[in-house]
């Protein structure tokens, strides 16, 4: 149908891990049920997780097979923006996947990026939550209503044409990945900001699919007044150095 | 050029214009501040009316996770017949 098929692109799924013994094994399921067509790779950063998720992964590997599935762990705990570094040596494809761990971000979308990538040609294409067809699952309102702000915020002061700028549920060209994360130094969510700005900044061509977003991370406080402090700063730190 | 430049050379247009208009008497001199203040107003009620509407609309998707639960089961289900330790959480 004019689709250059011929040319079999391979994707690599990076994962970060971090005690997720359980989640590994469900979302690496998921990867393989929805992309059987595909050539994949699934490449897992583990950080020294004390609850054995690497010996899942192990048994994983004997199912899937070890040419599938890549265990690349690290000693400790080193941070995220590392963890795709890490991955990204050894990834062998000419696109990179980047996604959470923990079933929030839920592998059936990946054939929406994939398509969306050949049918545009696109650099990056982002997950959004945003929009109509995404959505969160189990924000409260004042989880909403900070997250809409802080949204809002990002927009006034960056313009950075894309409408969900901390999400991690990303498509990469390889080479574009390389030339970004060279030029990224923050940390945690910040880090996402920055990758999808520069990005921005540098003239790749991003674009972006509806992803629904379900947080089980129940009653975590994960957004207290320091993350806030640490978001306004990261805006700070964007705006006048990108 | 970097982002807050862009901002900046808006921002120095705009208060050439204004400027401009002050010295040329088109607007009386009491009027100096007034576009300061209409400008971060204005801003302020745009902002708010974004987040606003931005919350009536957020797009939620309280079906996404009862698929969840059940994708869960079917793997869970498939790991345990292949010898996958799914047992703890």
């Amino acid at each position: 149908m004019g689709e250059d098929n011929n040319k079999e692109n391979k994707y690599s799924i990076i994962i970060p891990t971090y005690n997720e013994r359980l989640n590994i094994a469900l979302i690496i399921y998921l990867v393989f049920k929805h992309l059987k067509d595909v050539d994949f790779e699934v490449i897992v950063v583990d950080d020294g997780s004390p609850d054995g998720t690497q010996d899942v992964v192990k048994q994983l590997q004997q199912v899937y097979g070890e040419d599938r599935i890549l265990l690349r762990a690290r000693p400790r705990k080193l941070g995220l923006g590392t963890a795709y570094y890490h991955g990204l040596k050894h990834a062998s494809g000419e696109f990179v996947i980047i996604m959470d761990a923990d079933l929030s971000h839920h592998p059936k979308y990946l054939p929406s990026f994939i398509r969306k990538q050949k049918e545009t040609g696109a650099n990056i294409v982002t997950g959004t939550r945003y929009v109509r067809n995404g959505g969160v699952h189990g924000w409260n309102l004042m989880r909403k209503l900070t997250s809409r702000g802080a949204n809002v915020l990002a927009q006034t002061l960056l313009w950075p044409g894309v409408s969900d700028l901390t999400g991690s549920f990303r498509l990469y060209e390889r080479c574009v990945l390389e030339d970004v994360i060279n030029s990224c130094v923050s940390k945690g969510y910040v880090f996402q900001m920055e990758m999808i700005v520069r990005a921005s900044r540098k003239g790749y061509h991003i674009e972006e699919v509806p992803i629904t977003f379900v947080d089980r991370v129940y009653g975590s406080s994960k957004l207290g007044g320091s993350e806030i402090v640490e978001y306004l700063k990261g805006l700070l730190y964007l705006l006048f150095t990108t | 050029m970097k982002h807050v430049l862009k901002i900046m050379a808006l921002l120095v247009a705009i208060s050439a214009f204004w400027i401009g208009l002050l010295e040329t008497s088109v607007v009386p001199r009491s009027y100096t501040w007034l576009l300061a203040i209409y400008l971060i107003v204005s801003l302020g009620c745009y902002g708010l009316l974004m987040v606003g509407i931005g919350l009536m609309l957020f797009p939620t998707c309280p079906q996404e996770a009862v698929l969840l639960q059940k994708d869960i089961a079917e793997a869970k289900e498939f790991l345990k017949n292949k010898g996958v330790d799914v047992g703890s959480d």
